[in-house]
Parts: structure tokens; C-alpha cells; sequence
């Protein structure tokens, strides 16, 4: 626990192109080994761009970016990329195979890894998000969510300790959103994986351990869901802190703070409403 | 679009489908330059005898095949007409002007004839039973010593797989943008021809747009992934060679011996 898996200190972004708009100002922040940490905010916020700068796909202005203590830059980069992996927004523009298990196998690849070791992962990948049955399949005959399963195995292969995901259940409906949630909750006891989820959909914050808000490029607030959502903000709020705001307006008297879906349910059937 | 035979691949499980791609290009590549052996009627049977049987052995309906060759008809008939018309040689049926009929360019029409079918039956068996991504995977593979000649073999094959990997997204994308516009009121199909282009115009737009972007995001993808084209890379997909595929290169050699001796004889 010494060591921070992301170490990000005083980052600033701004395109050459536009100097002095700052996308990103001043950001620091750390996340640990094991940690579930979103990242949430506004359209025009700077999610996506801190994203791509985490993964080395641009480089920062200003400031630095350590990644397991490795300074990440343009040398650096591939090295870090071997066990960090980024799942993007739009399932299909992601998916290079021409079937399930050669998709998941593309990283592998392109580490030169040799043909039994690739078999291994390939099959424990997709065995660990629950697609082992489509491995032949082509990405034309998948759902949204099981085309970003397959993604999220892809990035497993690489035994990562770092997971980024963008945006990755947007395109998604409601249900398939859930079961990935709930097997990225998994993963991330099993193996110990970071997961760094920048989104716009509150469920999704609520999932992980702690929340960081960023505001116009800088971080506006930080801390566990709870706290972070039961404050006034501007912000959507999952549907569990919804309720329980409609709840307070109407005159009953519900937790002091945010509480997750089912310890609501708990609550709601302890107390006797109709009094 | 849908009628497009050539390129596509049919699912199936027979004799032909079983082959390791790079012996069907071989011996489909093989058989192009083959048939320009055939000079003689022996020859020519045996062509038309190989490529039946080539067909037979897919398990796929000759209407398949033979609706393979409509787009191609008006082609084969202008070739074989020219062929037929400005051909004199040997007994002379008819003539008007240079147009001339004669015994010999009819032989010769029908040698055309024969190679432009036999030819297109046979590539066409190559690829109704082999997926596109095991073609790219033969070509690739029969192209490897090229990087002897630092020709960048490895690029072209992922260029290629890519792009048969994004064809069926494209078909959509245009589907999806033609039903936009037909929402709108825009016609396809109908007036002159040019107002038949300009109607495109609104297609080809978007499409080309959203392609710019898919190709950007995809870059950034397959770097996130760790993809380096000037770093050796392993590969997850293995073709197997077996005895069934020696066969059918002999049985190629056989037809050349064959074809090879008939001229010898004739």
C-alpha cells in the first residue's frame, strides 16, 4: 500500500492549438492498489481528456503522471501499457478481431507473446467476464455489452493492475449496464485491480469506493459516494439518493446520508412509512 | 449489394472448405495461369471438367455460382463477340466489311469463353468456402518472404484484416444514414442519372465523416492496446497444413503435366 498505483500531481492540459484554454488545470490526485475510483463531472469537464493523458495518448502541458512510481512518458508509455489497459466508449470502434477470442488476443500479440501462454490468458479472460461461449463468434452478432466484455477481457489478458475505463457503459442499456458493474466489482477484490472509471452515469460512481467531481479542469470534490452525493450539488445523484431526496422534501425522515440502493430497500422496509 | 457472389463467404463443411487457405490461393492463383496452357479441345474439356468438379466438391448449388457470373456477362459476351467478329483464319463462313465470320474465331471464342468462366467458377470456389479473415491469413502468409525485400507484409495484412473487419459497420452506417435521409424525404433509385448522383451526395458525406472518426479512434485504440508496427509481433491465429492440402497441389501438378502433354501430342 506504500506505493500509489496513480500518482497524478499538479496536471494541466491545454492544446497547442489553444494555449491559453485550460482543459485541465492544477488535478493531483492518487488512487491505490485495489481502489475503485471514479471520475465524474460535466460535459466540457476534462474527463476524456484525463483519460487519454493517464494512458499516454497525450502528453501533459504541465505537471506529472506516475503510474505504479513510473513517471509515465513517451518512452514509458508502452512499458506502462503492458499492464494497463483502457476500455473506450463506443463498443465497436474498439473491437480489431475478426472474432471474440482474436480480439482479446490482439494486446497479447502485440507483446510477442508466444501461441500456448496466449491460448491460457485468452480463455481464463474470457472465462472472467462471462464470454467463453461467444470465443468464435464475430463482433457483428454481439450486443453492446457483451462487445465491451470482450473489451474489458482484452485488457484482463495483460494481467493489469490498472483498468481505465471511458465512458465504457454509455452506450449501453440499463440491465447490461448492471452486470458489468457487478463483474468489475468482482474483479477488482479478485485480483486486486485499480479501477479508474471516468463517467457521467451516477449508478456507475456509486459502485466504486471514492468519487472525485471535477468542475471547469479542476477537481471540485472528493471523497466516498456517500458523502460526495449527499451534499448539494449540481450533479445528478443515483436514483437510491433521488428517493431518498423526495423522500426528505415530503416531510419523512430518512438517513442523514447517501446509502446505497439496497441499504434503502433495508431501511424502507424497517421503517413503517404509512405512520 | 446483396447480390455480389464474388467475396463472399458461404458456411459450410465440405472437402474444399477444410483446405488450408494458402493452398486454395495457390492452387486458384495456379489455375489463372493453367488455363492459358489449354490450347487444344482436350485441354479445354479438362478445364471445364476441373472446374465442375472443383464445384461439385464445395457442396455449394451451381445457381450460386452462375449467379456469380452475372455482373461479369456483358463483359464475356463483348470479349467473345470481339473475338468472334475480328477473327479470320481457317474457313471463312460470312463476311461484311472487316466484320468476318470464320471457323477459327469461333475455336478461339470459345477458348476465351473457357477461360473467363472456368476462371471465375474456380476463384469463386476459393472464396465462397474460405472466410475473409483466413484469405488475408494465406495471403499473408504465402507473402511472409517478401520482408526479405523490407516490403512491409505484417502492415498490409493488418491494413487488410482491418478493413474486412469494418465492412459490415459501413453497410450499417449507410443503411442508417440512407433511412435519415429517406426520413427527410431524400429519393434514391429514381430520375436521371445525374440526379441520381447528386442524391448520393448527402451519403457519401456523413459516411466519409464518421469514417475519419472511427479511424481515429480506432489508432488510438490499438495504441492503448500496444500495437507497434516495427516490433515483431506473435500470432494468435494458426493455419494448419495438412495432408489433404499436398493433395491438392499435386493434383494441380497433375493438371499442369496433363494440360502440358495434350499440347505436346496436339
Amino acid at each position: 500500500m506504500d506505493e500509489p498505483m496513480i500518482d497524478v500531481e499538479d496536471l494541466t492540459f491545454a492544446y497547442a492549438s489553444n494555449e491559453k484554454k485550460q482543459i485541465l488545470s492544477s488535478v493531483s490526485f492518487k488512487a491505490w492498489r485495489g481502489e475503485w475510483l471514479s471520475v465524474i463531472g460535466r460535459n466540457g469537464a476534462g474527463k476524456s481528456t484525463l483519460a487519454a493523458l493517464l494512458i499516454g495518448l497525450l502528453q501533459p502541458s504541465f505537471g506529472r503522471i506516475r503510474i505504479k512510481g513510473i513517471p509515465l512518458n513517451e518512452e514509458t508509455k508502452w512499458l506502462i501499457r503492458r499492464h494497463a489497459g483502457m476500455v473506450f466508449q463506443n463498443p465497436d470502434n474498439q473491437f480489431i478481431g475478426a472474432t471474440v477470442q482474436d480480439d482479446v488476443a490482439f494486446g497479447l500479440e502485440n507483446l510477442n507473446m508466444p501461441y500456448e501462454e496466449m491460448q491460457r490468458r485468452v480463455a481464463e479472460a474470457l472465462e472472467a467476464v462471462g464470454m467463453t461461449d461467444y470465443q468464435a463468434e464475430d463482433p457483428s452478432r454481439l450486443s453492446g455489452g457483451q462487445k465491451q466484455r470482450t473489451a474489458i477481457a482484452g485488457v484482463l489478458a495483460l494481467h493489469p493492475d490498472l483498468l481505465i475505463l471511458d465512458e465504457a457503459f454509455v452506450m449501453l442499456d440499463p440491465r447490461s449496464r448492471r452486470q458489468l458493474i457487478a463483474v468489475l466489482k468482482k474483479l477488482k477484490t479478485e485480483r486486486e485491480l485499480t479501477i479508474l472509471s471516468i463517467t457521467h452515469d451516477m449508478d456507475e460512481a456509486a459502485a466504486s469506493d471514492r468519487v472525485l467531481v471535477l468542475e471547469k479542469g479542476s477537481v471540485a470534490k472528493e471523497g466516498t459516494p456517500a458523502t460526495v452525493f449527499s451534499e448539494k450539488t449540481t450533479l445528478d445523484v443515483p436514483f437510491s439518493e433521488r428517493l431518498r431526496r423526495l423522500l426528505l422534501k415530503n416531510g419523512r425522515s430518512v438517513p442523514e446520508t447517501y446509502s446505497t440502493e439496497s441499504d434503502l430497500i433495508k431501511w424502507l422496509c424497517k421503517s413503517n412509512l404509512n405512520t | 449489394m446483396n447480390r455480389l457472389i464474388l467475396g463472399r463467404y458461404f458456411p459450410g463443411d465440405s472437402v474444399i472448405h477444410r483446405r488450408d487457405p494458402r493452398a486454395k490461393i495457390l492452387c486458384g492463383a495456379a489455375f489463372i495461369f493453367i488455363s492459358f496452357l489449354a490450347k487444344n479441345m482436350e485441354g479445354l474439356i479438362l478445364l471445364w471438367m476441373f472446374a465442375f468438379g472443383i464445384m461439385f466438391f464445395t457442396k455449394i448449388s451451381f445457381r450460386t455460382y452462375f449467379r456469380g457470373l452475372r455482373p461479369l456477362f456483358w463483359l464475356i459476351l463483348f470479349t467473345v463477340c470481339l473475338q468472334i467478329l475480328f477473327t479470320s483464319g481457317g474457313t471463312l463462313y460470312w463476311r461484311f466489311g472487316p466484320i468476318k465470320l470464320s471457323s477459327f474465331g469461333i475455336v478461339q471464342a470459345l477458348f476465351i469463353f473457357t477461360r473467363f468462366v472456368t476462371i471465375i467458377f474456380v476463384t469463386t470456389a476459393v472464396t465462397l468456402t474460405t472466410k475473409p479473415m483466413d484469405l488475408t491469413d494465406g495471403l499473408h502468409a504465402l507473402l511472409r518472404p517478401l520482408r526479405l525485400f523490407h516490403l512491409p507484409v505484417d502492415e498490409w495484412s493488418m491494413m487488410l484484416s482491418i478493413a474486412l473487419r469494418f465492412i459490415p459497420n459501413l453497410l450499417d452506417e449507410t443503411q442508417r444514414v440512407m433511412d435519415a435521409q429517406s426520413a427527410r424525404g431524400a429519393v434514391f433509385g429514381e430520375g436521371s442519372l445525374f440526379q441520381q448522383m447528386k442524391a448520393l451526395v448527402p451519403i457519401f458525406l456523413p459516411l466519409f465523416a464518421g469514417s475519419l472518426a472511427r479511424g481515429e479512434e480506432l489508432a488510438n485504440v490499438m495504441d492503448v492496446r500496444g500495437y507497434r508496427s516495427e516490433l515483431p509481433r506473435s500470432s494468435f491465429r494458426r493455419l494448419k497444413w495438412t495432408f489433404g492440402d499436398t493433395c491438392c497441389l499435386l493434383i494441380m501438378c497433375l493438371l499442369i503435366v496433363a494440360l502440358a502433354a495434350f499440347n505436346l501430342n496436339g
